[in-house]
């Protein structure tokens, strides 16, 4: 849940990026930082393994700016695709005002796209979640991969309900702030719902 | 499920003058108050030489892990954490079931009297952060309720 401080008019967002193992969150964020100019965002956290897959959270705070007085402050962060990693991906739904679900667009990677999906909607539920509630978007990454299954096909088996989809290659930042826009918006159009 | 958390002018400075005697009577470096999301609430003493956004998130993380430490042993929850540095230490508590207060010491103090001073504080912070819970329900604390989509557009022309 958002964090509202009237006193120092600023508003905290959580968001977080959700999807199997290697499909691309944790290179989402690396260019989301290596793109922001340097007043607008923070340091870059990674508790990761030594081979670099997320072991319990990737971490970036961005400001957006100023939106009726208020300073917009989104803290982006990404679960361990893994697994085995499922206590650690609860831990950070907890709070969640926003989820991007990273789908890898690789035929292979068909199943995990699916148990990731229903993992997320298993764990949300567990903390009070909705998935149909929350401001919610997908991507489909990898694009630029041969053997990328095509858009419809995703389309019909992750985004049932037909939320706001993207297609991305996150190693050369496609699709990529386009999806953090658009959550972006969802959650502070949320926001301004009063909830 | 928690519910938002809000703070407002009126709550912030009680909870400044708090944090501000805790840091002097505990003889502390710094006292942080975080939420368990890992947003920072309020900060005391020499927070401005700390990057107190890369530390709320840690923090929050470290707690948030303790905590699911705690649920597999059945524990409702541990009450506090303290690490020790070679210079730097560091105590983490729970105020009520939302907020992190971290205070972070050297060789000028010692954990007795932190951990002694921090009981202190906590007893005064949670009515503050209850009564903040409840104004966070009551439903004028929109702080948005005129936002425009052009508002929302606009954040993003850079
Ligand atoms: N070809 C291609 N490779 C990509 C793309 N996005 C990410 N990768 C690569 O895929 C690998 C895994 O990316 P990560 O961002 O670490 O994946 P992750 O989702 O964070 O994985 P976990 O931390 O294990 O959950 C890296 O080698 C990336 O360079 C893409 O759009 N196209
Ligand atoms: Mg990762």
């Amino acid at each position: 849940m958002s964090f509202i401080n009237y006193s120092s008019r600023e508003i905290n967002c959580k968001l977080v990026y959700y999807g199997p193992g290697l499909c691309g969150k944790t290179t989402n964020l690396q260019y989301i930082y290596n793109k922001t100019r340097p007043e607008a965002k923070g340091k870059m956290i990674s508790l990761a393994t030594e081979t670099e897959r997320t072991l319990f959270f990737d971490f970036l705070p961005l400001s957006l700016g100023e939106i009726r007085g208020f300073k917009t402050r989104f803290h982006l962060y990404t679960v361990p695709g893994q697994v085995f990693y499922d206590a650690s991906r609860k831990l950070i739904l907890k709070g969640v005002d926003g989820v991007c679900f990273v789908a890898d667009s690789q035929e292979e990677r068909y199943d995990a796209n699916i148990e990731s999906l229903e993992n997320l909607r298993l764990n949300l539920n567990e903390q009070g979640y909705d998935l149909d509630k929350l401001p919610y978007v997908v991507q489909y990454n990898k694009r630029d991969l041969p053997n990328a299954m095509s858009v419809a096909e995703l389309s019909k088996s992750l985004n049932g309900t037909q939320v706001p989809e993207f297609e991305g290659v996150a190693t050369t930042g496609v699709g990529v702030f386009d999806t953090l826009k658009m959550l972006a918006k969802l959650v502070l159009a949320e926001l301004r719902k009063g909830t | 499920m928690n519910p938002q958390l809000v703070m407002f002018e009126e709550e912030l400075k009680q909870i400044q003058k708090i944090a501000d005697r805790l840091q002097q009577d505990s003889r502390a470096r710094s006292i942080l108050l975080i939420d368990k999301n890992g947003a920072l609430v309020a900060a005391a003493g020499a927070a401005h030489e700390l990057d107190t956004t890369s530390l709320s998130s840690l923090v929050a993380g470290n707690v948030a892990a303790t905590g699911g430490i705690a649920k597999l042993l059945q524990e409702d929850e541990f009450t506090g954490q303290f690490h020790e540095g070679k210079g730097m230490s560091i105590n983490l508590s729970l105020v009520g079931r939302r907020i992190i207060l971290v205070v972070l010491f050297d060789k000028n103090t010692t954990p007795g009297l932190v951990r002694l001073r921090v009981k202190r504080a906590q007893d005064e912070l949670v009515p503050i952060f209850e009564e903040l819970a409840k104004k966070a329900l009551s439903p004028q604390s929109s702080p948005l309720p005129d936002i425009t989509d052009q508002d929302i557009d606009n954040l993003f022309n850079d």
